[in-house]
């Protein structure tokens, strides 16, 4: 598996994250190096293997539908970057 | 009488006969905190004004013999990513510099019920992504056993401090090794619980089916008495289980203990394998059944947990958007802006690095040839494990092919820290519990660390053959 520019790219792109030009270089010859080593797991046959995605059986546990407590809006605000209000402020989302 | 040299437990004990009291306890970890910790760098920050404040209650109790629990009074180091209610929780992330949390995290809520008393948030590697508590943003832990080593990690800072008695207990987690691996390079003990065993809630998620909270003790007893106090079924995480810790047993007669021919291999350090078989002699000597066996896919482990692990970081991590709670730029003139400029300023280059690789096996095109086949591979490597358990009741392996490296030997190379995971990462990928304890030192001096690897929900048995290896050493003096 080839890790050229165009990719790192668009892994910036899905990860909300802008390298700089020096980072860029270093993380592309780190992840072909890294992506290089997971493709080791080519070798493992697994046909027919359910995958796993929790190591024991669990299932949706659902809460009875009753109204709990909630917490404190101000509590909730406190950490908010921007707050007006009593809501997080951002910038505008449509036009 | 240094009472910083006490265990947990003779310190719980001493604490509920009334022979010391909780400020006094109090006093002399601050004192050597104050002393200490400027080389050690355990700390990011201390609980202080929080911790004299409960101990005016607990002693308070304790005067009319009310004991909450067998730590009742005894301080406890929490790492920086256990949510505690208005005391700083950054995770060692510029990210979350200065974010204190509105509620406090189960296992917070369990330790203070137990009358415990939090001392102060320790270092990790930003946001549990490291295994040398290197990449903290608020700089590096030193090894106090020897300061030009590293602690290891990610829970560096709570085995650090344990470790330079700067605290008698401390809290970690494990997602690949996070608590064993700092705890067998810093020589004290640390528990990773089985999945389950120990409630999330309140634990900022790495990779949440592998994370699991766990106590680093000076001893196993210390270990023990914690993972009592914190275990158990919490309706806020639907992951975790019905489980009551069972005590464990003085008497590991006829115990069938394994040893993985996979795990002697070409890196592992002689004088650890050494240490294995001489651990393998001693138990035989307290009439334990020790025996070779086989645990085939060990090579996958890693590739497998590093697969599965960034890809729910990505995940996990894509909450950091600058909007609700954490770092937000301030040079954003966008809604696009503002995720783009505060994570890219607020997240360090290993979490960076991990989001990405998160982000690329779970893209379209390479989700079925590295995220679901790493799922089936984690299938396959918990069937070798309980296929091992059909024999055995436990295996004895090594934490780390090595004994803490030097300060900065891994940091520019981030694979060869991901492959110093090969013994620790399979035993979460299967969900396993797993108890580092230390086995003497290297020629350096640096501690080796082994690791009992049990049957889920088997933790009493880990603890039982380590509480009798280390009763037996005592006998030896």
């Amino acid at each position: 598996m080839q890790i050229d520019a165009n990719l790192v790219h668009y892994l910036e792109s899905l990860a909300r994250i802008s390298l700089s030009e020096s980072e860029r270089a270093g993380c592309q010859a780190d992840l072909q190096r890294i992506i290089a080593y997971f493709d080791q797991l080519d070798t493992l046959d697994t046909a027919g293997v359910i995958p796993l995605s929790h190591a024991f059986p669990v299932k949706n546990v659902l809460r009875d539908d009753a109204v709990g407590q909630s917490m404190p809006v101000g509590e909730l605000l406190m950490n908010a970057p921007r707050e007006q209000d009593g809501c997080i402020k951002v910038f505008r989302t449509v036009d | 009488m240094d009472i910083t040299q006490l265990t947990a437990c003779a310190l719980a004990k001493k604490l509920h006969g009334g022979s010391l009291r909780v400020t006094d306890v109090l006093d002399a970890y601050y004192a050597a905190i104050d002393e200490k910790d400027g080389a050690v760098g355990a700390y990011i920050a201390l609980t202080k004004e929080f911790a004299y404040k409960s101990a005016k209650a607990v002693q308070a109790r304790l005067d009319t013999g009310e004991i909450r629990s067998p730590l009742a009074g005894v301080p406890v180091a929490v790492k920086d990513l256990i949510c505690t209610k208005n005391l700083p929780t950054t995770c060692a992330s510029k990210m979350l510099d200065g974010f204190l949390p509105p509620y406090n995290a189960t296992v917070i809520e369990k330790i203070l019920a137990a009358d415990m008393i939090i001392l102060g948030k320790t270092n990790m590697d930003e946001f549990a992504m490291g295994s040398t508590t290197e990449t903290s943003y608020f700089g590096a832990t030193k090894n106090p056993v020897n300061p030009e080593h590293v602690p290891g990690g990610s829970s560096g800072g709570s085995a650090a401090a344990v470790a330079a008695c700067l605290a008698p207990i401390a809290l970690g987690s494990d997602t690949g090794g996070s608590i064993r691996q700092p705890a067998a390079y810093c020589g004290v003990a640390g528990l990773k619980p089985t999945y389950g065993a120990v409630s999330r809630y309140g634990l900022i998620a790495y990779a949440s089916s592998l994370d699991q909270i766990g106590p680093i003790g000076k001893t196993a007893e210390d270990c023990a008495a914690l993972f009592a106090i914190i275990a158990g079924k919490d309706e806020r995480d639907s992951t975790s289980m019905d489980y009551v810790p069972q005590a464990a047993s003085a008497d590991i007669a006829g115990k069938k203990i394994g040893i993985p021919n996979e795990f002697f291999g070409d890196g592992l350090q002689p004088e650890i394998a050494l240490a294995m078989r001489q651990t393998a002699d001693e138990l035989r000597r307290l009439d334990a059944v020790v025996a070779p066996c086989s645990l085939p896919l060990i090579d996958y482990a890693v590739p497998t947990y590093y697969i599965i692990a960034c890809a729910e970081a990505a995940s996990n991590l894509s909450r950091y958007d600058g909007i609700k709670y954490g770092h937000s730029s301030k040079e954003a003139a966008s809604l696009r802006e503002t995720y783009f400029k505060s994570r890219s300023e607020g997240f360090g280059m290993e979490v960076k690095r991990r989001i990405m690789l998160g982000n690329f096996v779970l893209s379209s095109g390479y989700y079925d040839a590295y995220y679901k086949k790493a799922l089936q591979a984690k299938r396959l490597i918990q069937q070798a494990y309980f296929a091992a358990f059909e024999q055995f009741d436990m295996l004895l392996g090594p934490v780390a092919p090595t004994t803490a490296p030097k300060i900065g030997a891994s940091l520019d190379d981030p694979l060869k820290m991901y492959l110093s995971d090969i013994y620790t990462v399979a035993i979460n990928l299967a969900g396993l519990p797993a108890l580092a304890f230390p086995r003497g030192a290297d020629g350096g001096h640096m501690p080796i660390g082994l690791q009992l690897i049990g049957k889920p929900f088997g933790e009493h048995d880990l603890f039982s053959v380590a509480n009798a290896l280390a009763a037996h050493e005592g006998l030896l003096g």
